[in-house]
Formats: C-alpha cells, sequence, structure tokens
C-alpha cells in the first residue's frame, strides 16, 4: 500500500485534482501543498479553532481531518468567503467596522464558525453568540469586537425591506 | 506537529472494517478523529496502520427501537444534538451532548469514537452508564452485546479485543415526564469536565422517589453509579436537603484520580456538589415543570 493517494477536492467552488501523502492533516494539505495559506494553524490539535473550515457547509478543525478524508467532498476556507476580489462578504464588513480583529491570525476560524452559525440561527442573542465562538482562541480583542461584529452581520445579513 | 507515517486503509462496510483489524498488527480504527487525529499529531501514539470508519454509511443511524434509542458508531455528536426525538425523550443525552466540545468537533465526533475512547470525563459514557445502555461490538466471531456496566477496563481502555469493532449502542429511555439533569464542572466552557454528574429521577404525585440514577464522571477512571446514594433516595421525600445529605456519600468514592488538574479529594468534593445540583435539576424537570 502507498504513502500516498490521489484525491479530488473542491475548495472554494474551484476542483483540484491532486496526490497526497495519507498522513498529511487537511489544512497542511491546503496550506502547503496548495498554497490556500488563509486558512491558520495555532494549536494543531483542535483546541484553538484557527484552522476551522466548512466540510460539506459543516464547519470543522482541519487539524483534525486527514487531507485523504476530504476526497469527494466540498470544503470553504476564508479565501472563499468574498464575493468578489473587490467585495467583502457582510461578515467581513461587520468584523472591520466592529474591531473584530487585531492581529488577525483566529480571524479565518471565527469567519467561517460564524458563518455556520449565522445561517442556523439568523437572530442569535448575545449569549448564543458567545456560545458559538467559544471553540475559537482570540488572544488580542477580549472577544467584545467579535461579539458586536456577529450581531452586526445578523443584521446586515437579514433580507433588506422595501422602503415604502 | 504531523502525524507519524502510517498505511490507510477506507474499508467501505463493517466486514471489511474487521477483516482488516484481525489481520493488522498495530491497527488503529480513526472515527470522527476529534480524540485520535491531536493524539497522532502530537504522536502520543504511533500506528502502523489506521483503518477509517468514515465510508461505512451503515454505521450511521439514529432511530427508536423497543422503548430504547439505538445509535450507530459513526452518528455524529451533531445528529444527536439536533435530534427532536432525542430532545423530547432522551433529554439527559441532550443536555450531556450540549457539553461535547464545540459545534466544531461535534460536527465531527462521533457516539462510538467517544465511548471508545473512554475519557473519564466524556459525556457520552457517563450517560450510557447512567441509563444502563447496551454497547454492541463486532468481530471475527459474530455480534455480542455488552451491558455498559462492563464496557470500561480500565482507564481508556474499553473491554472490547483487538479485533472487534464497535457498531452500535442503545440507550434505555425513561417513562415521559421523568427528571433530568446534567451538570459539570470544567475551568473553560467545552473544556475536559473535572468531575460530572447525570442524574435521573422519577417521583410519584406526592413527591416520592420512585426511581433515580446517579452517575458521576472525572472522578474515576470510568463513569461510575452512586448505588448508595440510589438506595438511600428510593422511597424519600425529594428536596434539596434530601439531596445534600444523600450526595454526602460521594466523598467515599474510591479510587478517585488526582493529577494536575485537582486532587483526588477535590473530585470527592466537587462530585457531592454536583450531584446534588444533577439532583436537584432533575426533580425541578419533574412532569417537564421547568
Amino acid at each position: 500500500m502507498s504513502k500516498t493517494r490521489k484525491i479530488s477536492v473542491t475548495i472554494n467552488g474551484k476542483r483540484y485534482d491532486e496526490e497526497v501523502e495519507v498522513r498529511y492533516t487537511l489544512a497542511d494539505f491546503m496550506r502547503q501543498q496548495l498554497g490556500l495559506t488563509g486558512t491558520h494553524l495555532g494549536c494543531e490539535h483542535g483546541v484553538c479553532g484557527a484552522c476551522t473550515i466548512l466540510f460539506d457547509g459543516l464547519s470543522a478543525r482541519s487539524c483534525l481531518m486527514l487531507a485523504v478524508q476530504a476526497d469527494g467532498h466540498e470544503i470553504l476556507t476564508v479565501e472563499g468567503i468574498a464575493p468578489s476580489p473587490d467585495k467583502l462578504h457582510p461578515l467581513q464588513e461587520a468584523f472591520r467596522d466592529n474591531h473584530g480583529l487585531q492581529c488577525g491570525f483566529c480571524t479565518p476560524g471565527m469567519l467561517t464558525t460564524l458563518l455556520e452559525f449565522l445561517r442556523d440561527n439568523p437572530d442569535p442573542t448575545e449569549q448564543e453568540v458567545r456560545i458559538a465562538i467559544s471553540g475559537n482562541l482570540c488572544r488580542c480583542t477580549g472577544y467584545q469586537g467579535i461579539v458586536d461584529a456577529a450581531l452586526d452581520a445578523a443584521q446586515r445579513l437579514k433580507p433588506q425591506k422595501e422602503a415604502p | 506537529m504531523k502525524p507519524p507515517p502510517f498505511q490507510y486503509y477506507d474499508p467501505a462496510t463493517v466486514a471489511d472494517a474487521v477483516g482488516l483489524l484481525s489481520r493488522l498488527e498495530n491497527a488503529k480504527v480513526l472515527a470522527g478523529g476529534q480524540s485520535l487525529m491531536p493524539m497522532l499529531n502530537m504522536r502520543y501514539v504511533l500506528p502502523d496502520h489506521i483503518i477509517d470508519l468514515n465510508k461505512i454509511a451503515a454505521l450511521s443511524y439514529l432511530r427508536e427501537e423497543n422503548g430504547a434509542l439505538v445509535a450507530g458508531a459513526m452518528t455524529r455528536q451533531r445528529d444527536l444534538e439536533f435530534s427532536d426525538v432525542v430532545k423530547s425523550r432522551y433529554p439527559l443525552l441532550h443536555e450531556a451532548i450540549m457539553n461535547v466540545g464545540h459545534r466544531q468537533t461535534r460536527n465531527r465526533g462521533t457516539v462510538g469514537g467517544s465511548l471508545c475512547h473512554l475519557d473519564p470525563s466524556a459525556e457520552i459514557p457517563t450517560v450510557a452508564a447512567a441509563v444502563d445502555a447496551t454497547v454492541t461490538v463486532t468481530g471475527p466471531k459474530g455480534n455480542r452485546d455488552i451491558p455498559f456496566a462492563e464496557f470500561p477496563a480500565g482507564f481508556m481502555s474499553p473491554a472490547i479485543d483487538a479485533d472487534e469493532l464497535v457498531v452500535g449502542v442503545r440507550f434505555p429511555a425513561w417513562p415521559k415526564g421523568h427528571g433530568y439533569g446534567f451538570v459539570e464542572f470544567a475551568r473553560r466552557h467545552g473544556d475536559f469536565a473535572i468531575t460530572s454528574a447525570a442524574a435521573l429521577l422519577e417521583e410519584d404525585s406526592n413527591g416520592k422517589i420512585k426511581r433515580v440514577s446517579l452517575t458521576i464522571g472525572g472522578v474515576t477512571i470510568a463513569p461510575v453509579r452512586m448505588r448508595n446514594v440510589e438506595k438511600a433516595l428510593v422511597g424519600q421525600i425529594a428536596s434539596e436537603a434530601v439531596f445534600k445529605d444523600a450526595c454526602e456519600e460521594c466523598r467515599k468514592i474510591d479510587k478517585a484520580i488526582a493529577d494536575v488538574h485537582a486532587p483526588a479529594d477535590y473530585r470527592q468534593h466537587l462530585a457531592t456538589v454536583m450531584s446534588r445540583r444533577a439532583l436537584v435539576a432533575a426533580h425541578n424537570r419533574i412532569g417537564g415543570r421547568a
């Protein structure tokens, strides 16, 4: 049995056909083999949340998955959140406007985590937001700016009412 | 941190997985990966072979059957979290699941993985002890059922053979309107609990305790049922004072763990507090009154 395997995975809408070492984590595969360095690695054992991605639409730690397990699946990383290169997603805009980031290291995981959360819970309370990001560590902001950004994003993401 | 080199297998059937397990030396089974992957990344484990169960669709199911919830080994913790049946009929399990890691880990983590990893403070094994769950394993000689009380063989070691695989678990239901409470003490939300308690309670119309189950997690190598507390409570009129008295027994839990997180007597003390809180919560919820 070989040490590598051929996989086919869709990341941010683009298909990648790659030969990958079977022991490679999904995070290392994306960062080192594909050059998608938006996904950050903090602790590499599932505690800090920086490497959170959406795997078939559900948040997951990419340091706790093998790249071979992504074969045939769809992944969304921070690079795939904005609708176009010159336009930010409303969640990203809310982070910028509410001081939701300082050094930015935790931000890719915060954004992917909150993208899933706000999709499932479009009108959250502050407490629900705090629980939602409890698996993501931030050492700069004290979380308040992130919580504000999430609540603000929920408002921005609501369907716009027609002007009377 | 990188996992050590290993051979990787992703069988599509239980029979293939058991075949690989019986054939390969030093093999590890990969379920949701929320415990094994960190151990690989940190090289706490150095398996020669990884047998990934994620392609075995037949191990992922959740249904009610003969008065019990039956879950496949590869059923995600997320599936329990979002199941209406679990929420309405197995509320202790639902409350426990909300204490398991975070959304990102519950999306991947599995029922069978948690049972087999058997961390002393893991929530799913604690509920399994509380409801007298039955674990089904399969191996070259076929299926067998193990009552959860006999499932832990030692610290983080289930009583299954090297060529056996956990395929499912059966959580018996308690009658409609029973009280339940799952509480745990952890330094941070989502962390491993230092001590947890799970309580189930039935009372008659006068508040007299008919049936009670009390389990403590995190204090000994595996969740422990507090049979003496249960015995002392049956027949009594439920009240916080009665619970408090009975839970003093938890201070005597034998072979309490002492480690960097907490000394043994602190864990025993937490057990008295957590068990009282779980029982009070259960009492307050009887008949859906809270």
